[in-house]
């Protein structure tokens, strides 16, 4: 959160709070109030902020070009096993620059495995997130929209979900139905779906009653109608920022699965499979898990930063908290807001 | 107040029903015990019999109420590998998972809140970008791989702490600190941004207008401000911190429910994992529970709600 005293804040200070929320009952009941009037906008640009969700950005955009084009980067395949080359170290540390990152047990190069992981966790993450947004827009728009019995029972989905300790649900449907590609897009769908459904359903339930559909009702537009182009077109920022920091979350979840040995299944590298092999080699080859593992920092590290820094250009509303709540309740939405 | 309460334990118990239908659903959609347990040469009359011998022909919501009246008998049914109630074999692992999820929330607690408020009070300092920049970092490192690196720099080469297992106090160190990382820059975070707010209110104006003295308000005045929201942000997230412990224990080997956990999906032995999958929910349902009831008492505006 950043207060209302944050003006000549210097550059790398991030206030707000990077998206760790895991499920409990109060985060769908703090949500049902509506969310404060926009603040006046402020310059997008605030140096510092700027340039560290350019740095962010630029992380991103090259992580997704390097899981695009793996094909033409990575100097070998990700299978391409040569046994005599086993558990060679860097190039720095003693090996050579054929396999500059070293390579596995299987005297696979560790650099291209590295970049075929990229695809694989940013893809699933990257897929899931959009999955998600569709599942989770969708239903926040009609639940926020319709009221009633509808938005009861979206909002009940949404508190048994966060009643669970999502890690631990993962895990249980993943090794009790099989780590296919499917059910591990379902439960990091599952993950996300929850943040947008809250976000949008609280924003258009402050819209509902603001004066420009009040006037699109008086008239006579349709209710779809104005649920799609004139409130939908409002919750497109904040569920951007909400994006981004949930591709940080699905890439770590993902790798999680991956390392307990519940997500992608070898010989597709994962980041975490790949550390999740790496792993038995901890005392002999540090390069197996070090690599992949900052490849995953790298990556949700630029995801966090581009959230945040879009978030405070975006919306201002949750940058620039009006003074005027100071209840209790009110603290506890804000902090809420924080998190998710 | 004792609507209030009510209230909330009848989400608990709401909570709990949600997380066994859950269980259940995953298990029955996992495939039909009639051929996962019986030889291949069973005919299709022994798998009817064994349907009806232990009630998988009766209707859904029967199989359910009775897999609830076994749960609450604290039957999880057996271990597939150790032939005991996989209840015990859980409930053996879960002093080891609360002493870690505990040091780790305790530390997290003793490091984040007094860096964050010295950082609020000196706002924009180095001290105070130093430390948000540090928060950044240490939200973005998964918790088992800093434990792998924890492992191969402190265990392996430098040799201060035992790489693996639990017994003194060194074996704790550095699960613990692996754990605790985010929750601290999580909490130091919000700790610092609600001093911050807190900082500025009429209160502590009107505190300095009294002279005291700037250490007093900060810790007297403000923090105790702060606490609400520190301490709602705390409970959401011990949900993390629980499946943060299953992916620490593992890479330590610590003997808790996580490593329980990891070991019984190798071995195939579902009974276990989700013993141990429900016992560390309700865990998770009875922490959210205390911690409610916990701002009422830190806040009697809320009671009246």
């Amino acid at each position: 959160m950043v207060g209302p005293g944050e003006r000549g804040e210097p550059a790398g200070v991030l206030m707000a709070t990077a998206p760790r929320a895991s499920g409990s009952p109060q985060a769908a009941g703090a949500s049902t109030s509506a969310v404060e009037p926009a603040a006046p906008a402020r310059p997008v640009a605030r140096g510092g902020l700027a340039g560290l969700a350019g740095a962010g950005l630029v992380i991103l955009v090259v992580a997704l070009l390097v899981a695009a084009f793996a094909d033409f980067i990575a100097p070998r395949g990700y299978d391409d096993q040569d046994l005599a080359f086993a558990l060679q170290p860097p190039a720095w540390a003693g090996g050579t620059w054929a396999n500059p990152l070293g390579t596995d047990p299987l005297g696979r190069d560790v650099l291209s495995r590295v970049i075929y992981g990229a695809r694989t966790s940013l893809l699933l993450a990257l897929g899931s997130v959009l999955l998600a947004a569709a599942v989770g827009v969708t239903l926040g728009l009609v639940s926020g929209w319709a009221g009633g019995r509808v938005d009861a029972v979206v909002m009940s989905a949404v508190e048994a979900q966060l009643s669970l300790p999502y890690l631990l649900f993962a895990i249980a449907f993943m090794a009790l139905l099989g780590s296919s590609i499917t059910n591990l897009v379902i439960v990091l769908v599952l993950r996300s779906w929850v943040v947008y459904a809250q976000l949008v359903r609280v924003s258009v339930l402050s819209m509902k009653t603001r004066e420009f559909v009040t006037v699109a009702v008086a008239l006579g537009a349709r209710g779809s109608r104005i649920l799609f182009r004139h409130i939908a077109p409002n919750v497109i920022a904040p569920a951007l920022v909400v994006s981004s920091f949930q591709l940080a979350e699905l890439i770590i979840v993902e790798s999680s699965l991956g390392f307990l040995g519940l997500g992608v299944q070898p010989p597709t590298p994962s980041w975490g499979s790949m550390l999740s092999q790496g792993r038995e080699y901890l005392g002999s080859a540090w390069w197996l898990v070090t690599f992949p593992g900052l490849a995953i920092i790298v990556t949700v590290l630029g995801a966090n930063l581009f959230g945040d820094a879009l978030r405070d250009a975006l919306d201002p509303r949750l940058r620039n908290r009006s003074r005027g709540a100071r209840g209790a309740r009110g603290r506890f939405r804000r902090t809420l807001k924080e998190i998710s | 107040m004792a609507r209030l309460i009510l209230r909330r334990l009848l989400r608990a118990v709401a909570a709990l029903l949600v997380v066994t239908a859950v269980v259940f659903t995953l298990l029955h959609v996992s495939g039909d015990p009639a051929y996962i347990l019986l030889t291949p040469e069973a005919t299709a009359e022994d798998r009817a019999t064994f349907r009806s011998q232990y009630g998988l022909d009766r209707p859904l919501w029967v199989q359910y109420t009775r897999y609830l009246g076994r749960l609450t008998q604290g039957d999880f049914g057996q271990s597939l590998s150790f032939r005991i109630p996989a209840a015990s074999v859980a409930l053996e692992r879960l002093p080891a998972t609360l002493e870690l999820t505990l040091a780790a929330m305790v530390l997290a607690v003793l490091v984040s809140i007094p860096a964050a408020v010295l950082a609020a009070v000196r706002r924009g300092t180095l001290f105070d970008r130093v430390l948000m920049a540090l928060t950044l970092v240490g939200q973005t490192v998964p918790t088992f791989w800093l434990g792998m690196v924890m492992i191969l720099l402190l265990a392996v080469r430098f040799h201060l702490f035992p790489a693996s297992g639990r017994g003194s106090w060194l074996h704790l160190v550095m699960p613990a600190t692996a754990l605790a990382l985010w929750l601290t820059a999580l909490l130091a975070r919000v700790t610092r941004s609600e001093m911050i707010e807190a900082l500025e209110q009429d209160y502590v104006r009107t505190a300095r207008a009294k002279g005291l003295a700037e250490r007093g308000i900060a810790a007297r005045h403000a923090l105790k401000n702060a606490l609400l929201p520190i301490i709602t942000v705390m409970g959401l997230q011990f949900g993390g911190l629980l499946g943060g412990a299953v992916m620490t224990e593992t890479v330590f080997a610590w003997p808790g429910v996580g490593t329980m956990i990891f070991d019984a999906i190798l071995k195939k032995d579902f009974p276990v994992v989700l013993a141990g999958v429900v016992i560390v929910a309700v865990g998770f349902i009875i922490v959210n529970l205390l911690l409610d009831l916990l701002y009422t008492v830190l806040d009697p505006r809320l009671r009246r709600a």
